[in-house]
C-alpha cells in the first residue's frame, strides 16, 4: 500500500501490477483445483484482475474497502496473506475469519477491508454508511472509501438508492462497479441496456467514468483521478470498469451457457496478456524474467496450501461465539 | 417524579444520550423535521432526514455503526421493516459472527406498531417474532413510559443492534419517568407489574395493561393473577417467568401478533420444557389471529386480546370457569 502516485509509471510499477495479477490468478485457479478435489466453492475473479490491482493501487492505508463475493483480487492486493485466505475458505481457524466466513465474506479490517457481504447489493447498501463514519471523524484523516460490486448489484434498486444519498449527503465513496457482463447465469445484456450502467450513475448527477477494465493501467489512471477528486471536494465518484469473468458463477461451472466466440474474444483480452505484452513490447521484462516470477508466485502459494491444510479446524465449542457483542 | 407520554420519554432519552455520547445519531424520513431541537443543540450531521428508502436507512446504519457511530434510525411503521431486512438481518445481525468478531453493530432500528390508529395492514404488523427468530440481533417492545426511556437508552448504549418496538397505542400514554440521565433499564430483564399466586399472566407491551385489567377482574372473582410484562423479547428473561410459573402452576400468554411461531409459542415451550412439573393446567396462549392487520376500528379491536378473554382463559384454568359453565348447562 504505498501512496498514491500521479507522476509517470516505473517500470518497476508495472513489473509490481503484474506480479498482483498473476497472484491473484494463480491463488484462484489453485482454489479452483481444490474445488475439484472437494473445497467449497468459491466465486473467483479470474478475468477482472486488473480491475483490484488497478484500483487499489490508487488507495493507501487510509482508505478502507467495501467488498462482495468476488473479493479474492480485492484482499490479495491489498496486501492479504494467501495462506490466510485459503485457510478462510478451508473453513479453518487460521482464516482471516477465523474459518466463519468462508470464501464468500472474508473481511480484514486490519488491511482495511471491510464489510464484506455476498448479498449482491448488499456492500452497496452499507458503503454509504462507513463513508458517513469517515465524514463525521471515526477514520484516518483524508480517507475515502471504496465499494467494489457487480453490474448485477446495479441491478438492484439498492444501487440507487446508496448512490443517490451519497451525493446527497456529499459522501467520500468511491463506487467501482466491475462490470463483468455476467449476473450469476445470466449475461446482462439480457437485463440491462449497454450503456445502462454509467447511464445511471450519471443520471444520479456525480462525476462517472467508464473505462477499459482489463488495461490495469488505464484502470488506475481513472482510480488515481476519482481518488484525487474525493480527496479534494469530499464527494462520491462512479467508475464503471468493462471487464469479463472468463470463469464460471461458482466452482465448479462448466460455462455450458457461455457463447464461445465471445469468451474467446475476451480471452484474447486477458488483462494479465495485455500487461505482459506490453510489459515485454517496453523491454522491461522478458521469458526468463516472466518464468521467475511465475516461479516465486508458486512456491508462495505452495507454502500457502501447505499452512491453510496444516492449520486446524475451529473447535465446535465455539460454534455460537461472537453472535453477540 | 414528572409525568410524560412514552413519546416524550423516547424523545428524552435520545437527547440524553445524544448530549452523553458523539457518536450516537439519529436517521429517518422526516427525523430532522419533526425533532428541531436536536438539530438546534446536536447539529444537522446527527440529525439526519433520509430519502423514504428504509434499506439505504438501514444499510448506511449498519456501515456506520461498524465504522465507530452509534446511529438510531427511525422506519416508521413496522411493514416498512421488510425493505430493510436485508441490511438489519444479513447484515447486522450475523457480519459480527462472520467476520469472527472484527465488527461491532452498535446501532437501534425503532419502528411503531400494533392497533389502534386504524391504519391497516401495511401500516400495522407485529413483526417483533421475525426479529426474534434472526440470530444477532436484540428486540425490546416496552409498556411503560418509563421503560420506553430506560429501554431506550439500554439499546442505544448496546454493542449490538436492537430492534425498537413501539405499540402505537401506547405512545401517548402517560407515566411517571425517572429524571436521572442514567435512568437505564437492562436488556433482557422482565419486570413483575402484579404479584400473584393463582395464575401467571405473561405478555408485552399494549396488552399488559390487558392483563393488569384483567388481573383487577379476577381478583374480584377471588383469583390472585400475576402480571409479567416482558419488556425485552430477545434476550428473554426465562427466570422470571419460570420462577412466577413455579408459584402458580397457571400460564396466559397474550400478545397481539399472531400466535403462529409467535413469541406466546415460545413462552409455552419454556414452561413445558423447563417446568412441566410445576404445570397444574394446560398453558393457554391469547393470540392475534393469523390475518392480516384490520383498517376497521371494530375489526382492529376484534384481533386484539381483550380483558374479558384473559379473565375467561384464567378462570378456566383455575377450574372456576369449568364449573360455571357445567352449572349453565345444568341450569
Amino acid at each position: 500500500m504505498s501512496p498514491s502516485k500521479t507522476s509517470s509509471d516505473s517500470d518497476q510499477d508495472g513489473l509490481r501490477r503484474l506480479e498482483t495479477m498473476m497472484l491473484i490468478r494463480a491463488y484462484e485457479e489453485r482454489l479452483a483445483e481444490l474445488q475439484r478435489n472437494g473445497a467449497p466453492g468459491t466465486c473467483t475473479s479470474v478475468g477482472q484482475e486488473a480491475c483490484a490491482v488497478g484500483v487499489i493501487e490508487a488507495l493507501d492505508a487510509r482508505d478502507r474497502i467495501v467488498t462482495n463475493h468476488r473479493s479474492a483480487g480485492h484482499l490479495l492486493a491489498r496486501g492479504a496473506e494467501p495462506g490466510r485466505l485459503y485457510a478462510e475458505v478451508l473453513g479453518r481457524r487460521d482464516g482471516y475469519c477465523g474459518g466463519r466466513s468462508g470464501s464468500l465474506h472474508i473481511s480484514a479490517s486490519a488491511l482495511g477491508v471491510v464489510l464484506t457481504s455476498t448479498i449482491v447489493g448488499g456492500e452497496l447498501s452499507m458503503a454509504p454508511g462507513v463513508a458517513l463514519a469517515q465524514q463525521m471523524g471515526h477514520g484516518e484523516p483524508g480517507g475515502v472509501v471504496a465499494v467494489f460490486f457487480g453490474d448485477g448489484a446495479a441491478c438492484e434498486g439498492i444501487f440507487h438508492e446508496a448512490v443517490n444519498l451519497a451525493v446527497q449527503w456529499e459522501l467520500p465513496l468511491l463506487f467501482v462497479c466491475e462490470n463483468n457482463q455476467w449476473q450469476a447465469f445470466v449475461h446482462r445484456l439480457e437485463t440491462m441496456r449497454d450503456d445502462a450502467i454509467a447511464s445511471w450513475a450519471r443520471g444520479h448527477g456525480l462525476p462517472v467514468e467508464r473505462v477499459d477494465g482489463n488495461d490495469v493501467d488505464a484502470v488506475r489512471a481513472a482510480a488515481v483521478r476519482a481518488v484525487t477528486g474525493i480527496r479534494a471536494d469530499g464527494r462520491p465518484r462512479f467508475l464503471e470498469l468493462v471487464t469479463y469473468r472468463l470463469r464460471g458463477h461458482v466452482e465448479p461451472d462448466d460455462q455450458s451457457y457461455v457463447d464461445a466466440t465471445e469468451l474467446a474474444r475476451w480471452r484474447e483480452r486477458d488483462p494479465i496478456g495485455v500487461q505482459t505484452a506490453r510489459l515485454v513490447a517496453e523491454g522491461v521484462v522478458d521469458a526468463a524474467g516472466l518464468a521467475a516470477l511465475k516461479r516465486r508466485i508458486d512456491e508462495r502459494l505452495d507454502a500457502a496450501l501447505a499452512f491453510a491444510h496444516a492449520s486446524p479446524w475451529p473447535a465446535s465449542e465455539t460454534l455460537t461465539e461472537h453472535v453477540y457483542a | 417524579m414528572p409525568r410524560m407520554t412514552a413519546e416524550q420519554a423516547l424523545h428524552r432519552a435520545l437527547r440524553e444520550e445524544m448530549h452523553r455520547d458523539a457518536r450516537v445519531l439519529l436517521m429517518g424520513e422526516g427525523v430532522a423535521t419533526k425533532r428541531r431541537d436536536l438539530v438546534q443543540d446536536f447539529g444537522a450531521a446527527r440529525v439526519r432526514n433520509t430519502p423514504l428508502a428504509e434499506a439505504i436507512i438501514a444499510g448506511t446504519a449498519v456501515g456506520a455503526a461498524a465504522s465507530g457511530l452509534r446511529p438510531v434510525i427511525d422506519l416508521l411503521f413496522a411493514p416498512f421493516l421488510t425493505y430493510s431486512m436485508d441490511a438489519l438481518v444479513n447484515s447486522a445481525g450475523k457480519l459480527r459472527h462472520i467476520s469472527n468478531g472484527q465488527f461491532a453493530f452498535p446501532m437501534v432500528a425503532m419502528s411503531l406498531t400494533g392497533s389502534g390508529w386504524c391504519v391497516g395492514a401495511q401500516h400495522n404488523h407485529n413483526l417483533e417474532a421475525m426479529f426474534v427468530h434472526a440470530p444477532g440481533l436484540k428486540v425490546v417492545m416496552p409498556s411503560e413510559a418509563a421503560d420506553f426511556k430506560g429501554l431506550l437508552k439500554a439499546a442505544i448504549r448496546d454493542e449490538n443492534p436492537v430492534l425498537f418496538f413501539t405499540d402505537i397505542g401506547l405512545l401517548h400514554r402517560e407515566g411517571e419517568v425517572p429524571e436521572d440521565a442514567d435512568h437505564v433499564v437492562p436488556l433482557g430483564e422482565a419486570a413483575v407489574r402484579r404479584p400473584g399466586g393463582d395464575v401467571t399472566l405473561v405478555s408485552y407491551a399494549k396488552t399488559v395493561a390487558t392483563c393488569l385489567q384483567a388481573a383487577e377482574q379476577l381478583q374480584a372473582r377471588g383469583v390472585s393473577a400475576e402480571v409479567i410484562d416482558l419488556r425485552s423479547l430477545k434476550p428473554l428473561d426465562e427466570a422470571t417467568v419460570l420462577r412466577s410459573l413455579r408459584k402458580t402452576g397457571r400460564l396466559v400468554v397474550v400478545h397481539e401478533a399472531s400466535g403462529l411461531c409467535g413469541i406466546a409459542a415460545e413462552i409455552a415451550a419454556l414452561a413445558v420444557t423447563r417446568a412441566f412439573d410445576a404445570l397444574r393446567a394446560p398453558v393457554v396462549r391469547l393470540t392475534g389471529p393469523d390475518a392480516p392487520a384490520a383498517s376497521s376500528w371494530a375489526l382492529e379491536q376484534a384481533a386484539v386480546p381483550q380483558p374479558e378473554a384473559v379473565v375467561r382463559a384464567a378462570l378456566d384454568l383455575v377450574g372456576e370457569g369449568r364449573e360455571m359453565r357445567r352449572n349453565a348447562a345444568i341450569a
